[in-house]
């Protein structure tokens, strides 16, 4: 079922002298199996919209629909007449935080993993299944890992832990915020193949705050642009990043690859400026200069 | 030459279980006024030379050590340590664990009343040093509503307050959106090419990286290799130390991997357009 988001409003201390509003009047329909990239400047409400989801952030108005959950807000107190089974939410809905490898905590990595699963009543069999199949999901040695210190591993292999931990869950919905933030540039490509290869296999719904143009232009379907709280446009990469006026009116950032296609193309090669993947620039220019050889 | 790591060990944890060797035997020297990039994986030994060189962490005690000389001054001689910071200011990746007062003046001001300074010269130094990073109309106000980027532009002019001659930045543009990696180059460049200023710049992101007058490339806590930009053309140096190329010169390899006849050293944008749109 999708996850429906109707007029959804919140404010920080609110009733106070430092109030300040967060979210205004969102509304966001996400199918399952989607793709999905949040963009927007630092402080423009990412986090807090997504955070919602497993309810980390409580409802204050609007409404929440996701699979047989709903979440209605009360003014930021308890929602009225029967409440909603948040631990069972939060096993639907996964969420990995920035740099979420500070969260590891156990003494061991098959400790760290079993905490979320364990939370949910998950035991046994089961659990232990459970614990090493995401192990194994986030590529990670099972036998060799399980019994050491997750602050041991480099910090590329805590984050998978962190990720393992989440997946064990085995949510249908996984919110990423800033995944590959921190990390060389091998580690992000990695952490990215493993995202797509989780969406593939265990959780078919990925959501994805990202600052980084170039990720959301190669791996998202559908991109979510925030500013000041608002929700100012849901678009496909290719109709958000193929319009210099939509970047200039929404203050986004071009894709670096996109932008050298914008050069390329201003320097008089006649190429498509939307070019969204490094493979697909490739293609551009080869088939440019092809045409230009034929015309020579 | 102002800073001179001279075949640097550093081990944390030492005799410990989980004994670390971070570095195992780095040498390299920056002369004064270079801008240098300081590239390598997850846990090459980036942060532990950005500790080393302004004497947070000293090298492995014994012959074998090594020495750091900043200016001429060894970061192990405890009576030069005072001087040594006022020579190389730090800029960390977080802004929020570097902020010490409520209001941004204050903040700004911190490091030049720990130099003693007449109360007439901190306040030029505060007003100089806010200007430099286009924050002076934000002076009175706080740093924690401030954008990331603003924080970090904050944080380096708490730095540059000091009036240090070099400034090391430890992936500080590794948490910040797009706009705000951008302003925060945009006062790196300018402070080095308008005042001189020595720089040492720790990046993930090459495209930054190749901003630098030379590049040193970091591998499991040695050094791989280093160069201007043309070290981008050793396509096996850089993704054996777990980085990659930057776009335009994968675009370039790509081309020339499908037959297409380009020269050999294109590595920004400008150059590729240069060669493919003559």
């Amino acid at each position: 079922m999708p996850i429906k988001i109707t007029d959804l409003n919140y404010v920080y201390s609110k009733g106070t002298p430092f109030a300040k509003t967060a979210l205004a009047g969102v509304n966001l329909t996400i199918e399952d199996g989607e793709f999905w990239g949040v963009i927007g400047h630092t402080g423009s409400g990412k986090s807090t919209l997504f955070s919602h989801l497993n309810a980390l952030t409580r409802i204050q108005s609007g409404k929440i629909e996701i699979d047989e959950f709903t979440l209605v807000g009360n003014g930021g107190k308890k929602q009225k007449g029967k409440k909603p089974n948040y631990k069972a939410l939060r096993a639907r809905v996964g969420m990995v935080f920035q740099y979420p490898e500070y969260q590891l905590f156990a003494e061991d990595v098959e400790t760290d993993v079993a905490f979320g699963p364990k939370n949910i009543g998950i035991k046994g069999d089961e659990l232990s299944a459970r614990v090493k199949e995401a192990i194994e999901m986030v590529g990670l040695p099972y036998d060799e890992v399980r019994k050491r210190s997750p602050f041991d591993l480099s910090g590329g292999q805590k984050r998978r832990v962190a990720l393992a931990g989440v997946l064990a869950m085995h949510p249908s919905v996984l919110v990423l915020d800033e995944p590959t933030a921190g990390l060389d540039p091998r580690g992000k490509k990695e952490i990215l193949d493993l995202i797509v290869r989780i969406k593939n296999t265990l959780c078919p719904t990925v959501i994805m705050i990202s600052h980084n143009m170039d990720e959301v232009a190669k791996y998202c379907d559908k991109i979510a642009v925030m500013a000041d709280g608002k929700l100012v446009l849901t678009a496909s990469p290719a109709e958000l990043f193929g319009s210099r006026e939509t970047l200039e009116k929404f203050g986004v950032e071009m894709p670096n690859v996109t932008a050298i296609a914008g050069m390329l193309a201003d320097g008089g090669l006649n190429i498509d400026r939307a070019a969204l993947t490094e493979e697909a620039l490739v293609e551009e220019i080869l088939r440019a200069k092809g045409a230009e050889g034929q015309t020579a | 030459m102002i800073i001179d790591v001279k075949n640097v060990k550093y081990t944390y944890n030492e005799g410990a279980e989980d004994e670390k060797k971070a570095l195992r035997g780095v040498s390299f020297s920056v002369e004064e006024g270079e801008f240098v990039s300081l590239v390598g994986h997850n846990g090459s030994g980036k942060s532990t030379i950005a500790k080393l060189v302004n004497g947070l962490l000293l090298p492995d005690v014994g012959p074998d050590g090594g020495r750091v000389l900043i200016d001429g001054m060894d970061t192990a001689d405890k009576k030069k340590l005072f001087d040594i910071r006022k020579t190389l200011g730090v800029v960390f990746q977080n802004p929020d664990n570097q902020m010490v007062a409520s209001i941004i003046e204050d903040d700004v001001a911190f490091g030049p009343e720990n130099l003693g300074l007449p109360s007439k010269e901190i306040r030029e130094r505060v007003d100089w040093a806010l200007e430099c990073v286009g924050m002076r109309e934000h002076a009175h106000g706080t740093p924690f509503r401030l954008s990331g980027g603003q924080k970090q532009r904050i944080a380096i002019a708490g730095v540059l307050a000091v009036k240090p001659r070099v400034m090391v930045l430890d992936e500080s543009t590794a948490m910040l959106d797009p706009v705000g990696r951008a302003e925060v180059l945009d006062v790196i460049m300018k402070l080095n090419r308008e005042q001189k200023m020595t720089v040492v710049m720790i990046t993930h992101f090459m495209e930054e990286a190749a901003l630098g007058d030379r590049i040193i490339v970091l591998k499991d806590g040695l050094v791989a290799g280093e160069g201007g930009k043309e070290i981008f053309r050793d396509r096996d140096l850089i993704h054996s130390a777990g980085l990659e190329l930057p776009l335009a010169a994968r675009i370039a390899a790509a081309l020339r991997g499908r037959g297409f006849d380009l020269p050999p050293d294109i590595v920004t944008a400008e150059e590729l357009k240069e060669a493919l749109c003559r």
